[in-house]
Protein backbone atom coordinates (compact mmCIF):
# COMPACT_ATOMS: atom_id res chain seq x y z
CA UNK A 1 0.00 0.00 0.00
CA UNK A 2 1.46 3.34 -1.07
CA UNK A 3 2.21 5.52 1.90
CA UNK A 4 0.06 8.62 2.07
CA UNK A 5 0.79 11.78 3.96
CA UNK A 6 -1.38 13.35 6.60
CA UNK A 7 -2.37 16.93 5.75
CA UNK A 8 -0.09 19.35 7.51
CA UNK A 9 -2.28 22.41 7.88
CA UNK A 10 -0.78 25.34 9.71
CA UNK A 11 -4.28 26.60 10.50
CA UNK A 12 -6.31 24.94 13.20
CA UNK A 13 -9.76 23.85 12.02
CA UNK A 14 -12.53 22.87 14.37
CA UNK A 15 -15.32 20.98 12.68
CA UNK A 16 -18.68 21.09 14.47
CA UNK A 17 -20.70 18.05 13.49
CA UNK A 18 -24.38 17.73 14.41
CA UNK A 19 -25.62 14.23 15.19
CA UNK A 20 -27.77 14.27 12.06
CA UNK A 21 -24.60 14.04 9.94
CA UNK A 22 -23.89 10.54 11.21
CA UNK A 23 -27.31 9.40 12.44
CA UNK A 24 -28.23 7.52 9.27
CA UNK A 25 -24.78 6.12 8.57
CA UNK A 26 -23.71 2.56 9.28
CA UNK A 27 -21.03 2.18 11.95
CA UNK A 28 -18.16 1.70 9.50
CA UNK A 29 -19.28 4.69 7.47
CA UNK A 30 -19.37 6.83 10.60
CA UNK A 31 -15.85 5.84 11.50
CA UNK A 32 -14.62 6.42 7.97
CA UNK A 33 -16.14 9.90 7.95
CA UNK A 34 -14.61 10.83 11.29
CA UNK A 35 -11.17 9.44 10.46
CA UNK A 36 -11.29 11.24 7.12
CA UNK A 37 -11.68 14.57 8.89
CA UNK A 38 -8.98 13.70 11.40
CA UNK A 39 -6.57 12.91 8.57
CA UNK A 40 -7.24 16.43 7.27
CA UNK A 41 -5.84 17.67 10.55
CA UNK A 42 -9.23 18.81 11.88
CA UNK A 43 -10.58 18.64 15.40
CA UNK A 44 -14.13 17.35 15.46
CA UNK A 45 -16.74 18.38 17.99
CA UNK A 46 -19.50 15.87 17.49
CA UNK A 47 -22.94 16.24 18.93
CA UNK A 48 -23.54 12.78 20.31
CA UNK A 49 -21.32 9.78 20.88
CA UNK A 50 -20.11 6.61 19.28
CA UNK A 51 -21.21 3.32 20.77
CA UNK A 52 -18.60 1.36 22.73
CA UNK A 53 -18.17 -1.00 19.78
CA UNK A 54 -17.77 1.90 17.36
CA UNK A 55 -15.10 3.38 19.62
CA UNK A 56 -13.11 0.15 19.52
CA UNK A 57 -13.54 0.00 15.75
CA UNK A 58 -12.24 3.57 15.59
CA UNK A 59 -9.20 2.56 17.63
CA UNK A 60 -8.63 -0.50 15.42
CA UNK A 61 -8.81 1.57 12.26
CA UNK A 62 -6.55 4.20 13.78
CA UNK A 63 -3.94 1.61 14.64
CA UNK A 64 -4.05 0.25 11.08
CA UNK A 65 -3.35 3.72 9.70
CA UNK A 66 -0.41 4.53 12.00
CA UNK A 67 2.73 3.75 10.08
CA UNK A 68 0.85 3.76 6.76
CA UNK A 69 0.00 7.45 6.78
CA UNK A 70 3.09 9.63 7.24
CA UNK A 71 2.74 11.98 10.16
CA UNK A 72 -0.31 10.20 11.61
CA UNK A 73 0.19 9.19 15.23
CA UNK A 74 -3.38 8.31 16.13
CA UNK A 75 -6.20 10.23 17.76
CA UNK A 76 -7.22 11.83 20.99
CA UNK A 77 -10.87 11.24 21.81
CA UNK A 78 -13.14 12.03 24.71
CA UNK A 79 -16.90 12.01 25.31
CA UNK A 80 -18.75 14.09 27.83
CA UNK A 81 -22.31 13.23 28.65
CA UNK A 82 -24.71 14.57 31.19
CA UNK A 83 -25.00 11.24 32.94
CA UNK A 84 -22.54 11.79 35.76
CA UNK A 85 -24.04 12.26 39.25
CA UNK A 86 -27.51 11.43 38.04
CA UNK A 87 -30.10 9.77 40.21
CA UNK A 88 -31.47 6.41 39.14
CA UNK A 89 -34.69 8.10 38.00
CA UNK A 90 -32.76 10.63 35.89
CA UNK A 91 -30.73 7.82 34.33
CA UNK A 92 -33.92 5.97 33.35
CA UNK A 93 -35.32 9.19 31.84
CA UNK A 94 -32.06 9.71 30.02
CA UNK A 95 -32.06 6.20 28.60
CA UNK A 96 -35.64 6.59 27.38
CA UNK A 97 -34.73 9.88 25.68
CA UNK A 98 -31.73 8.18 24.11
CA UNK A 99 -33.94 5.43 22.66
CA UNK A 100 -36.27 8.07 21.18
CA UNK A 101 -33.80 10.57 19.75
CA UNK A 102 -30.56 8.60 19.53
CA UNK A 103 -27.21 9.22 21.11
CA UNK A 104 -27.47 13.02 21.00
CA UNK A 105 -27.09 13.66 24.69
CA UNK A 106 -23.31 13.89 24.68
CA UNK A 107 -20.41 15.76 23.12
CA UNK A 108 -17.46 13.92 21.64
CA UNK A 109 -14.12 15.52 20.84
CA UNK A 110 -11.86 13.77 18.34
CA UNK A 111 -8.62 15.16 17.07
CA UNK A 112 -5.36 14.00 15.49
CA UNK A 113 -2.69 13.24 18.07
CA UNK A 114 -0.26 15.33 15.99
CA UNK A 115 -2.38 18.42 16.76
CA UNK A 116 -4.00 17.55 20.08
CA UNK A 117 -1.53 16.99 22.88
CA UNK A 118 -4.10 15.66 25.32
CA UNK A 119 -7.78 15.69 26.12
CA UNK A 120 -8.22 15.68 29.88
CA UNK A 121 -11.54 14.53 31.13
CA UNK A 122 -13.00 15.04 34.53
CA UNK A 123 -16.45 13.88 35.51
CA UNK A 124 -17.97 17.18 34.41
CA UNK A 125 -15.64 18.78 31.91
CA UNK A 126 -13.24 18.18 29.04
CA UNK A 127 -10.04 20.18 28.54
CA UNK A 128 -8.39 20.16 25.16
CA UNK A 129 -4.64 20.81 25.06
CA UNK A 130 -3.05 21.56 21.72
CA UNK A 131 0.54 21.00 20.71
CA UNK A 132 2.68 24.06 20.17
CA UNK A 133 3.25 24.72 16.47
CA UNK B 1 -39.33 -40.91 38.57
CA UNK B 2 -39.58 -37.99 40.99
CA UNK B 3 -36.83 -39.49 43.17
CA UNK B 4 -34.63 -39.82 40.09
CA UNK B 5 -35.22 -36.17 39.24
CA UNK B 6 -34.41 -35.13 42.78
CA UNK B 7 -31.26 -37.21 42.76
CA UNK B 8 -30.14 -35.63 39.48
CA UNK B 9 -30.87 -32.13 40.73
CA UNK B 10 -29.10 -32.80 44.02
CA UNK B 11 -26.07 -34.17 42.24
CA UNK B 12 -25.90 -31.13 39.97
CA UNK B 13 -26.32 -28.74 42.90
CA UNK B 14 -23.53 -30.26 44.99
CA UNK B 15 -21.16 -30.72 42.09
CA UNK B 16 -21.68 -27.07 41.14
CA UNK B 17 -20.72 -26.10 44.69
CA UNK B 18 -17.50 -28.07 44.77
CA UNK B 19 -16.50 -28.51 41.15
CA UNK B 20 -13.67 -26.30 39.94
CA UNK B 21 -14.62 -23.93 37.11
CA UNK B 22 -12.58 -25.04 34.15
CA UNK B 23 -11.72 -23.44 30.84
CA UNK B 24 -12.67 -19.94 31.96
CA UNK B 25 -10.76 -17.40 29.90
CA UNK B 26 -9.68 -14.57 32.20
CA UNK B 27 -8.31 -11.55 30.37
CA UNK B 28 -6.17 -8.73 31.67
CA UNK B 29 -7.00 -5.46 29.97
CA UNK B 30 -6.16 -1.83 30.47
CA UNK B 31 -4.04 1.08 29.25
CA UNK B 32 -0.28 0.68 28.73
CA UNK B 33 1.98 0.65 31.80
CA UNK B 34 -0.82 0.06 34.32
CA UNK B 35 0.79 -3.20 35.47
CA UNK B 36 -1.19 -5.90 33.66
CA UNK B 37 1.80 -8.11 32.92
CA UNK B 38 3.32 -7.42 36.34
CA UNK B 39 0.09 -8.61 37.96
CA UNK B 40 -0.19 -11.59 35.62
CA UNK B 41 3.43 -12.46 36.51
CA UNK B 42 2.60 -12.22 40.21
CA UNK B 43 -0.29 -14.66 39.82
CA UNK B 44 1.79 -17.06 37.73
CA UNK B 45 4.71 -16.92 40.16
CA UNK B 46 2.45 -17.46 43.19
CA UNK B 47 0.60 -20.43 41.69
CA UNK B 48 2.79 -21.85 38.91
CA UNK B 49 6.28 -20.73 39.88
CA UNK B 50 6.96 -18.97 36.56
CA UNK B 51 6.40 -15.67 34.75
CA UNK B 52 4.08 -15.06 31.81
CA UNK B 53 5.96 -12.16 30.25
CA UNK B 54 8.60 -9.44 30.40
CA UNK B 55 7.94 -6.14 32.13
CA UNK B 56 9.65 -2.77 31.88
CA UNK B 57 9.01 0.91 32.49
CA UNK B 58 8.83 1.53 28.75
CA UNK B 59 5.18 1.60 27.61
CA UNK B 60 3.95 -1.12 25.26
CA UNK B 61 6.40 -3.74 26.55
CA UNK B 62 3.70 -6.37 25.97
CA UNK B 63 2.95 -6.26 22.27
CA UNK B 64 1.47 -9.72 21.79
CA UNK B 65 -1.27 -11.70 23.51
CA UNK B 66 0.32 -13.95 26.16
CA UNK B 67 -1.32 -17.04 27.64
CA UNK B 68 -0.95 -19.26 30.65
CA UNK B 69 -3.15 -22.36 30.55
CA UNK B 70 -4.69 -23.96 33.64
CA UNK B 71 -3.80 -21.46 36.32
CA UNK B 72 -5.18 -22.85 39.58
CA UNK B 73 -5.91 -20.76 42.64
CA UNK B 74 -6.87 -22.40 45.93
CA UNK B 75 -8.52 -20.61 48.81
CA UNK B 76 -10.31 -21.90 51.91
CA UNK B 77 -10.54 -25.41 50.52
CA UNK B 78 -11.97 -24.25 47.20
CA UNK B 79 -10.22 -24.19 43.86
CA UNK B 80 -10.71 -22.33 40.62
CA UNK B 81 -8.91 -22.88 37.36
CA UNK B 82 -8.68 -20.54 34.42
CA UNK B 83 -6.71 -19.64 31.34
CA UNK B 84 -4.89 -16.39 31.99
CA UNK B 85 -4.68 -14.07 28.98
CA UNK B 86 -2.43 -11.04 29.22
CA UNK B 87 -3.08 -8.44 26.52
CA UNK B 88 -1.15 -5.47 25.11
CA UNK B 89 -2.23 -2.15 26.60
CA UNK B 90 -4.83 -0.32 24.55
CA UNK B 91 -4.13 3.24 23.41
CA UNK B 92 -5.57 5.58 20.80
CA UNK B 93 -2.20 6.94 19.70
CA UNK B 94 1.36 5.68 19.31
CA UNK B 95 4.33 7.92 18.58
CA UNK B 96 7.66 6.18 18.15
CA UNK B 97 9.41 9.34 19.36
CA UNK B 98 8.06 8.66 22.86
CA UNK B 99 10.32 5.60 23.02
CA UNK B 100 13.45 7.58 22.14
CA UNK B 101 13.33 9.13 25.59
CA UNK B 102 14.03 5.69 27.05
CA UNK B 103 17.33 5.43 25.20
CA UNK B 104 16.00 3.53 22.21
CA UNK B 105 17.38 4.12 18.71
CA UNK B 106 15.06 5.42 15.99
CA UNK B 107 14.69 2.18 14.03
CA UNK B 108 14.11 0.14 17.20
CA UNK B 109 11.52 2.69 18.36
CA UNK B 110 9.71 2.58 15.01
CA UNK B 111 9.60 -1.21 15.11
CA UNK B 112 8.27 -1.13 18.66
CA UNK B 113 5.58 1.37 17.63
CA UNK B 114 4.53 -0.82 14.70
CA UNK B 115 4.38 -3.91 16.93
CA UNK B 116 2.38 -1.95 19.50
CA UNK B 117 -0.27 -1.03 16.93
CA UNK B 118 -0.63 -4.69 15.93
CA UNK B 119 -0.84 -5.64 19.60
CA UNK B 120 -3.69 -3.21 20.21
CA UNK B 121 -5.63 -4.58 17.25
CA UNK B 122 -5.19 -8.09 18.67
CA UNK B 123 -6.28 -6.97 22.13
CA UNK B 124 -9.49 -5.57 20.72
CA UNK B 125 -10.18 -8.70 18.68
CA UNK B 126 -9.73 -10.90 21.74
CA UNK B 127 -12.36 -9.00 23.77
CA UNK B 128 -15.06 -11.21 22.26
CA UNK B 129 -13.42 -14.38 23.54
CA UNK B 130 -13.12 -13.46 27.20
CA UNK B 131 -15.32 -15.02 29.89
CA UNK B 132 -14.24 -12.52 32.55
CA UNK B 133 -11.88 -9.57 32.59
CA UNK B 134 -9.63 -7.90 35.10
CA UNK B 135 -9.21 -4.26 34.08
CA UNK B 136 -5.92 -3.02 35.50
CA UNK B 137 -5.64 0.73 36.00
CA UNK B 138 -2.81 2.85 37.32
CA UNK B 139 -4.29 4.42 40.46
CA UNK B 140 -2.03 7.47 40.00
CA UNK B 141 -3.51 8.31 36.61
CA UNK B 142 -6.80 9.96 35.66
CA UNK B 143 -9.33 7.13 35.37
CA UNK B 144 -11.65 9.10 33.08
CA UNK B 145 -9.58 8.44 29.95
CA UNK B 146 -11.57 7.41 26.90
CA UNK B 147 -9.55 4.20 26.63
CA UNK B 148 -10.72 3.07 30.07
CA UNK B 149 -14.31 4.03 29.32
CA UNK B 150 -14.19 2.28 25.93
CA UNK B 151 -12.76 -0.96 27.36
CA UNK B 152 -15.26 -1.12 30.20
CA UNK B 153 -18.13 -0.03 27.95
CA UNK B 154 -17.33 -2.86 25.55
CA UNK B 155 -17.21 -5.41 28.33
CA UNK B 156 -20.53 -4.17 29.69
CA UNK B 157 -22.09 -4.38 26.21
CA UNK B 158 -20.89 -7.98 25.93
CA UNK B 159 -22.09 -8.72 29.50
CA UNK B 160 -18.63 -9.91 30.49
CA UNK B 161 -18.03 -9.78 34.26
CA UNK B 162 -15.39 -7.23 35.24
CA UNK B 163 -13.14 -6.62 38.20
CA UNK B 164 -11.30 -3.31 38.28
CA UNK B 165 -7.87 -3.39 39.86
CA UNK B 166 -6.30 -0.11 40.96
CA UNK B 167 -2.57 -0.81 40.92
CA UNK B 168 0.32 1.16 42.37
CA UNK B 169 -1.42 2.08 45.64
CA UNK B 170 2.02 2.21 47.26
CA UNK B 171 2.69 5.50 45.47
CA UNK B 172 1.85 8.91 47.01
CA UNK B 173 -0.16 10.06 44.00
CA UNK B 174 -2.46 7.03 44.18
CA UNK B 175 -6.16 7.87 44.40
CA UNK B 176 -8.28 4.75 44.49
CA UNK B 177 -11.41 6.72 45.47
CA UNK B 178 -11.28 8.54 42.13
CA UNK B 179 -11.34 5.21 40.31
CA UNK B 180 -14.29 4.07 42.43
CA UNK B 181 -16.11 7.33 41.61
CA UNK B 182 -15.39 6.95 37.89
CA UNK B 183 -16.77 3.39 37.76
CA UNK B 184 -19.29 3.11 40.60
CA UNK B 185 -21.04 0.04 39.14
CA UNK B 186 -17.90 -2.05 39.48
CA UNK B 187 -15.92 -3.62 42.27
CA UNK B 188 -12.56 -1.85 42.61
CA UNK B 189 -9.68 -3.56 44.37
CA UNK B 190 -6.61 -1.59 45.37
CA UNK B 191 -3.28 -3.39 45.10
CA UNK B 192 0.40 -2.84 44.74
CA UNK B 193 2.00 -5.56 42.68
CA UNK B 194 5.37 -4.13 43.69
CA UNK B 195 4.84 -4.32 47.47
CA UNK B 196 2.25 -7.11 47.55
CA UNK B 197 -0.30 -4.96 49.35
CA UNK B 198 -3.89 -6.06 48.69
CA UNK B 199 -2.92 -9.20 46.74
CA UNK B 200 -4.71 -11.58 49.10
CA UNK B 201 -7.93 -9.58 48.84
CA UNK B 202 -7.43 -9.53 45.05
CA UNK B 203 -7.32 -13.33 44.96
CA UNK B 204 -10.58 -13.43 46.91
CA UNK B 205 -12.19 -11.17 44.30
CA UNK B 206 -10.80 -13.30 41.46
CA UNK B 207 -12.66 -16.25 42.95
CA UNK B 208 -15.92 -14.31 42.83
CA UNK B 209 -15.19 -13.05 39.30
CA UNK B 210 -14.44 -16.49 37.85
CA UNK B 211 -17.60 -17.87 39.45
CA UNK B 212 -19.67 -15.18 37.70
CA UNK B 213 -18.12 -16.10 34.35
CA UNK B 214 -20.02 -18.34 31.94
Amino acid sequence: MAKKDMKNNKDLTIHFMPYSEIAKLESLQRIKKLIGLVLEGKIIILQGRLTAEEQTKLIENTMTLIGNIKGFQGVEISTLSGEEDQSMFDKVRHNIARILVGEQDAITLIGPASVVKDIKRDPKKIELMLKRR
Amino acid sequence: MVMKLFKGWGKKFFSALFKSKENVKLGFYGPPNAGKTSLANRICQDWLGEDIGVVSKIPHETRQIQFKEKVSIERNGKKIEFKLIDTPGIATKIDFEDFLGFGMKKKEAQTRAKEATHGIIESIKWLDDMDAVVVVLDSCENPYSQVNITIIGNLAARKIPVLIVANKIDLKKSDIKKIGAAFPEYKVVGISVKSGEGIDNFYGEIFKLVKKAK
